[in-house]
């Protein structure tokens, strides 16, 4: 056997492949089900909370920053232990999926969070007023003039963090949540050999590819001038 | 049409207004002006509650602007305002600038905002800019989109704070244009600008500020012409507005 032939029988073992690429399948699914879930929940409570903070009420926004601080320190993986092998302790029993979800969709809320509110403020205090002395309330204000053009300017960042984390979910395969990585890790163990971890690399990159293709696309896209 | 009494503001401990006392009738235009930081602005900002009011009392058409529990959204409203930057907001054409304040605050129809906002922008001469955005129109066009703006809401009062000061030389003409026809017809206004010829030409009265107060006021040709304070001449002397 080539030192070639070793590598493709290494790598790229069609029968292995065949053999494995159903469950590889499933595991895609469960991870475009778990990203679509931490990508809408996650942006939809960091958008929230970024306008609750934007009410500048002190008492608000402390535990708001506190919240965004400490969910964009900690390591995901020690958020994901913690949930998962923690809390029955505690006597609290969440489902492996139930756990990578919620801790990912805290940390992409806190990173949101931080992203929209950079928005807002950047968004001139003359356009609060202009609307303001029109009489629109500040929920209108918010939601019709300043989070649109916060929301624009905040679409790059969030595209990359979102990516960055729904990417974590490969992080599920430590508790066994049956994701692309976890049913590879497993078809590689039975097999003995490393082509369902090529199968997964490539699943991760049809799914995630377009994805950033479509960031850099953001990017210049929103790359616009402002008024 | 408009009651000012004793009012006050200070930023940070400086007092900006130090107990301003100011009627302004129906279909008046009264022109403020007075060196920089002598407290103009501040004094229009605080009549549709900005800024907030420290002390005094602010009537429109009788009804209380200041103190607890008022309208304060259905006073704004009816007093509109125009900025120096324009503030127009870029990410809506020159329509739904008009429209958004009529559908929201007004709860007008689409359709009846958008008659309302297309006649407000053939007043003020840009029927044909409805479909455009702020990035696209010149500095004079956006400032006129912005008077569009406030004037579909139909107020009872206008405010000008510097509406000039932020354009091209040869783009004020437009503007001001907009603004004598609005004077002739009928507008209550209160303008805050360095626009002598303006003042003169289109002021019932003038009123000079300094340091937080009036300092003297009176018909254009008497303030302009025969200034009585010092104060007064001496900016007017700076700013080449005598005569």
């Amino acid at each position: 056997m080539t030192q070639w032939e070793r590598f493709l029988e290494t790598f790229f073992n069609a029968e292995v492949l065949a053999r494995y690429a159903p469950s590889i399948l499933h595991g895609v699914w469960v991870t475009i089900e778990l990203s679509l879930l931490i990508v809408v929940v996650g942006i939809g409570v960091g958008t929230a909370l970024a306008c609750v903070r934007a009410l500048r009420r002190p008492w608000l926004t402390a535990p708001i920053v506190v919240f965004a601080d400490v969910f964009r320190a900690l390591p995901p993986l020690v958020l994901i232990l913690i949930a998962f092998f923690g809390l029955p302790n505690a006597g609290v029993f969440l489902s492996a999926f139930l756990v990578l979800f919620l801790v990912l969709t805290l940390v992409l809320a806190a990173f949101a969070e931080e992203i929209v509110w950079a928005g807002i403020t950047s968004v001139p205090k003359g356009q609060w007023e202009a609307a303001r002395s029109t009489g629109l309330t500040f929920g209108q204000t918010l939601g019709s003039v300043v989070l649109p053009q916060a929301i624009r300017l905040a679409i790059p960042p969030l595209t990359n963090r979102a990516i960055a984390i729904t990417k974590m979910t490969a992080l599920g395969t430590v508790i066994g949540v049956p994701d692309i990585l976890n049913q590879a890790t497993t078809a590689q163990s039975f097999s003995g050999n490393a082509s369902p971890l090529m199968l997964a690399a490539v699943a991760y990159l049809l799914l995630f590819l377009p994805l950033v293709i479509l960031s850099r696309w953001l990017e210049t896209r929103f790359a616009w001038r402002r008024a | 049409m408009l009651t000012i009494r004793g009012l006050r503001k200070s930023f940070g401990g400086t007092e900006v207004l130090s107990g301003i006392d100011l009627d302004v009738a129906e279909r008046e235009l009264v022109f403020v002006l007075g060196p920089s930081g002598s407290g103009k602005s501040t004094l229009l900002r605080c009549l549709n509650r900005l800024e907030e009011p420290e002390a005094g009392e602010i009537r429109l058409a009788g009804d209380a602007v200041t103190g607890a529990g008022v309208d304060l959204n259905g006073l704004r409203r009816r007093i509109g305002m125009v900025f120096q930057a324009f503030n127009l907001y870029p990410h809506l054409s020159a329509r739904r600038n008009v429209t958004l304040a009529l559908r929201k605050v007004l709860r007008l129809s689409r359709a009846e905002a958008d008659a309302r906002a297309e006649a407000a922008l053939a007043r003020v001469g840009l029927a044909d800019k409805a479909e455009s955005y702020p990035g696209t129109l010149s500095g004079g066009q956006q400032q006129r989109v912005a008077i569009a703006r406030a004037l579909a809401l139909e107020p009872q009062v206008m405010l000008f704070d510097e509406p000039t000061s932020a354009l091209d030389p040869e783009l004020v003409g437009d503007v001001l244009e907009v603004m004598r026809e609005m004077k002739r017809a009928g507008m209550t206004m209160l303008v805050v600008s360095h626009e002598m010829g303006f003042a003169r030409e289109a002021a019932d009265r003038v009123i000079f500020m300094d340091r937080g107060r009036i300092v003297e006021e009176g018909a254009p040709e008497a303030v302009f012409g025969a200034p009585k304070e010092a104060r007064t001449r001496a900016f007017l002397a700076r700013v080449g507005g005598a005569r």
